[in-house]
């Protein structure tokens, strides 16, 4: 007997290639929760998962663990837990401290390390494993600009955590995406006008700014605004990220001319950068006739702290202070106290108010669905929560809200106590056009 | 000339840093044939020598006062130092000198911990391949990092120079330039002397004592070292913690500097190794040599004019000159024929 065996054809490849990806695909179709829901990880039990992606390990684990501690204390306010926090004093009344849309809330945390790719993959594991709904967290505007992506190409709510950069809401913006920090832009508009009245009209700036997005946003409007204001820029030097000893390119700054030298680093660079600068003694230097100063544009409480005694009567700017006497302003800082014995930082406090913000969306929209929740979150006016009057612009997803010029403080009462506020600048002060900054929207992806 | 003597002096200062650490990683692989990727975080735990006493000088006796709360409604701690309370005006003294008289505490320190890393670890690894060595040494540094961070926290932890020696020194009013043209710490350049003193002192330890004698011989030929019935190993035990208290004691002084965290080790630990490699494996004073030279190209290689020309040189010096030397010549700078060649 004669087997006579049919030649393979390019059209049974493709035949039988199609075949089997479809019996390969068929366990993950009819198993897919985004099959049977009209949104990427609708919840169908009793609770909804957020997910909670913060620096536990790394170079800003200590702000990464302020930042979660209070997102778990949202998280029990919004679960009727505790005294409630800023519930009581947010302007809308959505909420009833009884979770949200029937539903209490759950939470998984990821690790970003501080790391693009790690946020990353955290974020993804989230998403597909644990089922969250939404992501926030972040202390670093690389990590933020890059989980945002996912989120909006995921299909779930992004909710930034610290990040500064003018990307986040400029040309990287993503439908998904909501920020309530301010930025670069806005923290020159509120710092210029400042350092012309403590420094003058007749000042040479020195730059050392940190090489990456943030740094160079950073670098970008201290230099558009303060050169608007009458200063010179003498020159603007990148440093590498993490440099550690910033000796050899503050040596330079003492013979160019300038007398006033703005550090645009963030983090442990600002804390080296700024402790190296004072120990050449730039901040005892008389040039041009003028007491040498330092700017360091973006301050954090746990980066005062690591500079210690060199933070003193240096200027910067801030999102929000613990000190503030506003009502929202003094219930969260005790809720926080209370529950962690020390007062919160900014980064606890934007987090804090992001996970409210999403949770009042939410439960005003009646759903969890991304595009929904975004509408609610767009144009949304509020107040209460330690800013005062506050917009959350539907343009470009950047709340809009007073900007803090703070300065080191000459005399601290406690290791708490090292910033004091100098001025409130206006929200009006701060505006900008969406344009201004580039970069589109797009449109809401719900994962389906 | 004056922004020219600033970054010759600038670049000794952050070439006394990597000298002494790259000192410290010679001393271990001449001797020992290891390489240590833990040298780094040896240095982090003579940083952390530092802040431990500090911590330990400034603990603070705490009363709760009930008549006063804090802004979130919890009464009031007041906080009064032991030691100011119990040592009055010596108590002040000690915490303000509290980095130099911390050696005190990081010698015995750095001493056991050398010990303990090297008959505990370390010896295990003599005759296995280099990268088992990498690889259990690189490992080691993480978990004590992780320890450290477990411990501390993340953020760095300032630590100030004593009064004495902070802020800067007019040293162009001092050499005829015109006043504050060349101005430096007063602690970096303590920090400079300090280092060329510990290596000084290395290297006559090793040179006028039969200790140091017999090490050297051991570096040259350990085989015939130990058929003469010397207990070589037990020497070079001691080298290696002698190595992890030179890397301790750079930490140490390193704090006003750099305020120290958990990841301050690392940051030295590659460069350090290039160090090495360009002064060649197992030499000392190619070590030494390298740690200045590598230091001073990486501070004129900052200078404005050169990046001008250049831009991103500043990052890249260190191992394009790392390069050009391994190519010209193989073994390094001052590198012993057989060493690593195998």
């Amino acid at each position: 007997m004669t087997l006579i065996r049919k030649p393979l054809s390019r059209r049974s490849i493709l035949r039988s290639g199609a075949a089997g990806g479809l019996v390969l695909a068929t366990p993950t179709i009819f198993t897919s929760r985004a099959w049977s829901a009209g949104y990427l990880n609708e919840p169908t039990g009793d609770t909804v998962t957020f997910g909670f992606n913060v620096p536990q390990t790394g170079a800003y684990a200590d702000e990464g663990a302020d930042e979660l501690r209070a997102y778990q204390l949202a998280v029990k306010h919004l679960n009727g837990e505790g005294d409630g926090g800023m519930l009581s004093t947010f302007s809308s009344k959505a909420l009833g401290g009884n979770g949200i849309n029937g539903k209490k809330v759950a939470f998984v945390t990821g690790d970003t390390q501080t790391k693009s790719d790690a946020a990353r993959a955290s974020a993804k594991r989230m998403i597909e494993k644990d089922g969250a709904v939404m992501i926030t967290g972040g202390s670093s505007s690389g990590v933020a600009i890059a989980v945002q992506s996912l989120c909006q190409e995921a299909g779930v709510i992004f909710m930034a955590g610290l990040t500064h950069s003018n990307d986040t809401t400029g040309k990287d913006k993503r439908a998904n995406g909501f920020r309530h920090f301010f930025n670069t832009e806005m923290t020159g508009a509120a710092l210029a006008p400042v350092l012309k009245n403590v420094m003058g009209a007749d000042r040479r700036a020195y730059h050392l700014t940190a090489d990456y997005t943030w740094g160079w946003s950073q670098e970008e409007s201290i230099k558009k605004y303060t050169e608007q204001l009458g200063w010179e820029t003498v020159a603007a030097v990148r440093t590498p990220l993490g440099a550690g000893d910033f000796s050899q390119y503050i040596t330079p700054v003492l013979n160019s001319g300038a007398d006033v030298l703005v550090l645009n680093h963030y983090g442990k660079d600002m804390v080296n950068s700024l402790t190296q600068a004072v120990q050449f003694g730039l901040r005892d230097k008389m040039v041009n006739g003028k007491q040498f100063e330092i700017v360091v544009p973006l301050y954090s409480e746990l980066m005062a702290q690591g500079a210690g005694e060199n933070v003193k009567g240096i200027l910067g700017s801030s999102n929000w202070d613990w000190k503030l006497s506003d009502a929202g302003t003094q219930a969260f800082t005790k809720s926080f106290g209370q529950e962690y014995g020390f007062p919160p930082s900014q980064a606890a406090h934007t987090c804090y108010v992001q996970t409210l913000l999403y949770a009042d969306a939410c439960q005003r929209a009646g759903t969890f669905m991304p595009s929904e929740v975004g509408k609610a979150l767009e144009g949304f006016e509020f107040d209460g929560l330690g800013n005062g009057p506050t917009l959350y612009r539907a343009a470009d997803h950047q709340c809009f809200k007073d900007v803090l010029v703070v300065k080191g403080k000459e005399n601290p009462s406690s290791q708490y106590d090292l910033l004091e506020v100098v001025e409130v600048t206006p929200r009006a002060q701060v505006e900008y056009p969406a344009e201004l900054l580039g970069g589109e929207l797009g449109s809401y992806n719900n994962g389906v | 000339m004056d922004v020219f003597l600033l970054q010759l002096l600038n670049g000794l200062d952050k070439g006394g840093a990597y000298a002494l650490i790259a000192l410290g990683l010679t001393l271990i692989f001449g001797t020992l044939g290891v390489v240590n990727f833990a040298h780094g975080a040896l240095f982090m735990l003579g940083a952390f020598c530092a802040v431990s006493f500090n911590k330990l000088i400034t603990l603070q006796k705490i009363i709760i006062d009930p008549t006063k709360t804090t802004a979130w409604g919890t009464p009031l701690e007041v906080r009064t130092p032991y030691a100011e309370a119990m040592f009055g005006d010596f108590g002040q003294w000690l915490v303000n000198y509290s980095v130099p008289v911390s050696i005190v505490l990081a010698i015995p320190v750095m001493l056991i911990i050398g010990f303990v890393m090297e008959r505990g670890l370390i010896k295990h690894f003599y005759n296995r391949p280099h990268a088992d060595q990498i690889l259990v040494t690189f490992g080691l540094a993480i978990v004590l990092q992780e320890v450290i961070k477990t411990l501390f926290g993340a953020n760095p932890i300032p630590q100030s120079a004593p009064d004495a020696v902070r802020g800067a020194a007019d040293i162009g009013a001092m050499l005829g330039f015109q006043a504050g043209a060349i101005v430096y710490p007063w602690w970096r350049m303590v920090y400079l002397l300090f280092s060329a003193a510990i290596i000084a002192g290395v290297f006559a330890f090793l040179q006028f004592t039969t200790f140091g004698m017999v090490v050297r011989a051991g570096m040259a030929d350990r085989e015939t070292v130990g058929l003469l019935g010397i207990n070589i190993e037990r020497r070079f035990t001691i080298v290696f913690a002698i190595a992890a208290v030179v890397a301790g004691l750079a930490g140490v002084m390193y704090t006003p500097i750099l305020p120290p965290d958990y990841h301050i080790g690392m940051e030295f630990l590659v460069l350090s190794f290039v160090v090495v490699v360009v002064g060649g494996m197992g030499s000392l004073p190619g070590a030494v040599a390298a740690g200045f030279l590598l230091g001073i190209l990486q501070s004129f290689a900052s200078m404005n004019e050169v990046k001008d020309v250049l831009p991103g040189i500043d990052q890249i010096i260190i191992y394009l000159v790392a390069v050009v030397i391994l190519l010209v010549r193989p073994r390094g700078l001052m590198g012993r024929r057989g060493v690593m060649e195998n």
